[in-house]
């Protein structure tokens, strides 16, 4: 999200906010939503891309909805009509293109409109499938589930990636031998993939109510947490969106600092910090020790005050549209141990991966008997690995997973180890230390993260501990 | 708090910030602080100095950047953080992108090969040579550099020139010179140079351009050259040089037109002359040594007609017969080094150098040099 996007979002819901004052808010929101997901969805090489990208997440939304529905058969006239809003927003989104480029929504020219409407029917047709035949059926959830992963994998897999833009090229008649990895930039499908996961598994576990396509939708695909979290749970969602909202100027006013806070932190302390910090060419550059270390510190600064101000805003945002989305940093670099690290960065994510990750593995370690320390082991293990490789299928994001993974696992017998024979019995140069060591050991983690190739990082580790070429 | 207070409170924090904003623009437009917040810097101090003025046409890569705030540049220098030492003797090289060394990295830069010569006066004093060339062709912006290094002591200036430097046509077309005419223009009518003062190619901004809003480019260029001071230490890198790129043209256009001048002669009123005497008369007691620089002599189609891409040979050679009289005329210390360096040893334009090239122009130059100082 640019500065100027943001911008005209709080114009958005000043304005929507003084002219319907309660009623309407629910349909506004799932029309702006759906207008940000193509307004901001980047350009890519493959032509009208930009277009069918949000199309698809719209689609996958409405299928994954059908899947949670607790019964099969008709869906309700207020579905109906939400059905009919979503498409007539589709529908008029395309039309945009008899009106390029004077006006316009996306990046490039919207597709013939006949196409899209097939693809409206199909979508249709699915749906009504799925309600009719697969709605309720918990085994056929479980398919769902499979299909996100797998489709995640593609996005996320160098040689997959490269090969599903070589298929759509030749689809559009445009050079394979131009395709690359990174043609598909699908806006937010990290996000809108695990939020989807979260209903399916959700669903599977009868812990889903009932949930109309309207709330379903914009839980999916709310724009201002789209990009980079935070991830909510549509229950809490579900509550704002139906409670009456009235913004108030105290609301504004508390909005308005996140927002203000969270440009500052996005804008202009962590794009300051991306001019120098640790990246896939100037490591390689750097051949002094100490400046090897001003890089890395800037990096991992970085990467924090990025992803904590797109949450301040994300969540200034969601309060000036009445949604209170969940806090997503706390302070992280402040923690003593990695542990608390860990349920201070990236919350919602960490939350995600602990419910539907660690806390079933370990269950299911713990009733065949396996010692705690391997389900410990195999738990953290797991849920780090996987969540590197939520950010890409890569050997350095394993790498980065495995680092972390290994951290919390020494951490935890370390606690075990030291409960009944404190080491350092004054507690505050225990926590200052503690704070020292996890916030290093994160910052040394990051070079993994940070560098696309594990040599690249042996290199920059060499240079940081004083061993340079 | 009940919705009538933070009705309140919010009226109260909107008129607040928008007094503050508007009082904060006027104060900046009134008080003119760019210069003074372009000497806040962090090399000399946090990080090194740079070895050559900030330029750069591609910052992501190149660590470096073009900004016109004089001050801001001249702070990001090493020279800012250098006291001069007793044993010292200041050697200051001012000129265009061949000085400045374009494509070639720090250590091979004409300023560099000479301090590797660890030359020493007569009396024993270590000869200290300081690049301040930039990127830009015109000897008025010469002037002005030239103007600003003199408070940092130079015992001598060398002054390295061509003939693109010369015509009036050039002389304010640098963005450096159009964006500082409170520099130039003092100059311009102190010396009486043959160059409008009132020009509008000079950036004379409004008072409106001199807000806050209005100077926000400028302020960020300043602030980004901040933030590129530790790519700078940690890698030493202040250019992008590509691994291959297209070399000086061979081959040239039957063209012998020189910014609208005809053969057979340049005459002396066609260059700017007054701008070069203006620096000699400024420097006062400091000796200036002129220095025309190497070009590339092609040998390809139509090389009887031009030298390179930037002249025709009549046109060159009718210059250095001009520089040469009024060098001589006027007694300044001059040398013609116009062959000096291979012709294979030009990279990308008929005056960019190679590390081979800068090495053979400083063994030229050298004993040139010590004549001056040691006389």
């Amino acid at each position: 999200m640019s500065l100027s996007n943001i911008l005209i979002f709080i114009g958005l819901a000043l304005v929507s906010a003084s002219l319907l004052k309660g009623s309407g808010r629910k349909p506004l929101l799932l029309i702006i939503s759906i207008l940000a997901i193509y307004w901001l969805q980047p350009a890519t090489p493959i032509r009208n891309l930009d277009f069918w990208l949000p199309t698809l997440t719209i689609a996958i939304s409405v299928f994954t909805w059908a899947y949670t529905r607790q019964e099969k058969g008709a869906v309700s006239k207020a579905d109906q009509k939400t059905a009919l809003l979503i498409t007539s927003v589709i529908l008029l989104i395309s039309l945009t293109r008899y009106f390029f480029p004077l006006c316009c929504l996306t990046v490039t020219r919207p597709p013939e409109i006949f196409q899209i409407i097939v693809l409206i029917m199909l979508v249709v047709i699915i749906t009504q499938t799925i309600n009719h035949w697969i709605s309720g059926n918990k085994n056929l959830i479980q398919t769902a589930v499979i299909k996100i992963i797998v489709l995640f994998i593609f996005l996320k897999t160098e040689v997959l990636a490269l090969w599903l833009s070589t298929v759509l090229r030749n689809f559009t008649g445009q050079s394979v031998e131009l395709a690359t990895a990174f043609d598909i930039r699908w806006l937010g499908f990290s996000y809108v993939a695990f939020r989807l996961l979260h209903t399916l598994r959700d669903r599977m576990n009868n812990r889903l109510p009932e949930t109309s396509l309207s709330n379903f939708i914009t839980f999916i695909i709310f724009f201002p947490a789209l990009t980079a979290g935070p991830i909510d749970k549509i229950q809490r969602f579900g509550k704002d969106l139906d409670d009456d909202f009235i913004l108030n100027p105290n609301q504004i006013l508390l909005a308005g600092k996140r927002i203000v806070i969270g440009i500052f932190m996005k804008f202009a302390i962590a794009d300051s910090l991306a001019i120098f910090a640790l990246n896939s060419t100037n490591h390689l550059e750097t051949q002094s020790t100490i400046w090897m270390w001003v890089l890395t510190y800037a990096y991992a600064f970085r990467i924090f005050f990025d992803f904590a101000g797109y949450t301040q805003i994300a969540i200034g945002l969601g309060m000036l549209f009445g949604i209170q989305l969940p806090e997503n940093f706390d302070q992280p670099y402040r923690k003593s141990n990695l542990t608390a690290f860990w349920n201070s960065w990236h919350m919602t994510l960490a939350q995600w991966f602990r419910g539907y990750f660690f806390n079933p593995l370990t269950r299911a370690l713990r009733s065949r008997k396996v010692s705690i320390p391997v389900i410990i082991l195999f738990g953290q293990l797991g849920t780090m690995v996987l969540l590197g490789l939520w950010h890409g299928i890569t050997w350095n994001f394993v790498i980065w997973g495995l680092w972390h993974g290994i951290g919390l696992f020494i951490h935890n017998r370390w606690v075990e180890f030291t409960k009944s024979r404190p080491l350092i019995s004054n507690q505050k140069v225990a926590e200052s230390l503690g704070v020292l060591l996890t916030f290093h050991f994160v910052v040394l983690g990051w070079v993994w993260f940070a560098l696309p190739d594990p040599s690249d990082a042996i290199h920059t580790f060499q240079v940081l501990f004083g061993g340079g070429a | 708090m009940n919705d009538n207070t933070s009705k309140t409170n919010l009226w109260r924090l909107l008129i607040k910030a928008v007094i503050l904003f508007i009082l904060f623009n006027l104060i900046f437009a009134f008080s003119s602080p760019q210069q003074i917040l372009g000497k806040l810097s962090v090399y000399n101090s946090l990080v090194p100095g740079r070895e050559r003025l900030p330029f750069g046409e591609n910052p992501a890569e190149a660590y470096n950047l073009s900004l016109y705030n004089l001050e801001a540049m001249f702070s990001s220098h090493e020279i800012s953080g250098i006291d001069k030492s007793e044993n010292e003797f200041r050697v200051f090289l001012i000129g265009d992108s061949s000085t400045w060394g374009f494509y070639l990295e720090n250590e091979d830069t004409l300023s560099n090969i000479l301090n590797r010569s660890e030359l020493e006066t007569a009396e024993g004093k270590d000869i200290e040579f300081y690049n301040f060339g930039y990127p830009t062709i015109s000897l008025t912006k010469d002037l002005m550099i030239l103007d600003r290094v003199l408070e940092y002591q130079p015992n001598l200036i060398i002054w390295l020139v061509t003939l693109e430097s010369f015509p009036y046509e050039k002389q304010i077309f640098t963005p450096l010179v159009q964006q500082n005419p409170e520099f130039v223009k003092p100059l311009i009518e102190q010396y009486s140079i043959n160059i409008d003062p009132n020009s509008e190619l000079f950036i004379n901004e409004t008072f409106w351009e001199k807000t806050i809003i209005g100077q926000r480019r400028q302020i960020a260029d300043v602030l980004r050259l901040q933030f590129y001071a530790p790519l700078w230490a940690a890698t030493g890198i202040d250019q992008y040089i590509p691994d291959e790129y297209k070399l000086r043209a061979e081959d040239l256009d039957p063209i012998d037109d020189y910014y609208g001048f005809a053969p057979p002669t340049l005459s002396r009123n066609d260059l700017a002359f007054d701008v070069m005497s203006a620096g000699i008369e400024h420097a006062d007691q400091i000796p200036v040594l002129i220095v025309n620089e190497p070009i590339f002599v092609s040998q390809g189609e139509n090389s009887d007609i031009r030298y390179d891409f930037f002249y025709p040979r009549w046109a060159y050679d009718s210059y250095r017969q001009l520089l040469a009289t009024e060098t001589e005329d006027n007694g300044w210390a001059y040398i013609d080094l116009w062959q000096a360096v291979d012709n294979t040893e030009f990279t990308n334009s008929a005056i960019h150098l190679s590390p081979e090239g800068s090495a053979q122009l400083a063994d030229q130059l050298i004993p040139k040099i010590l004549e001056i100082i040691n006389n």
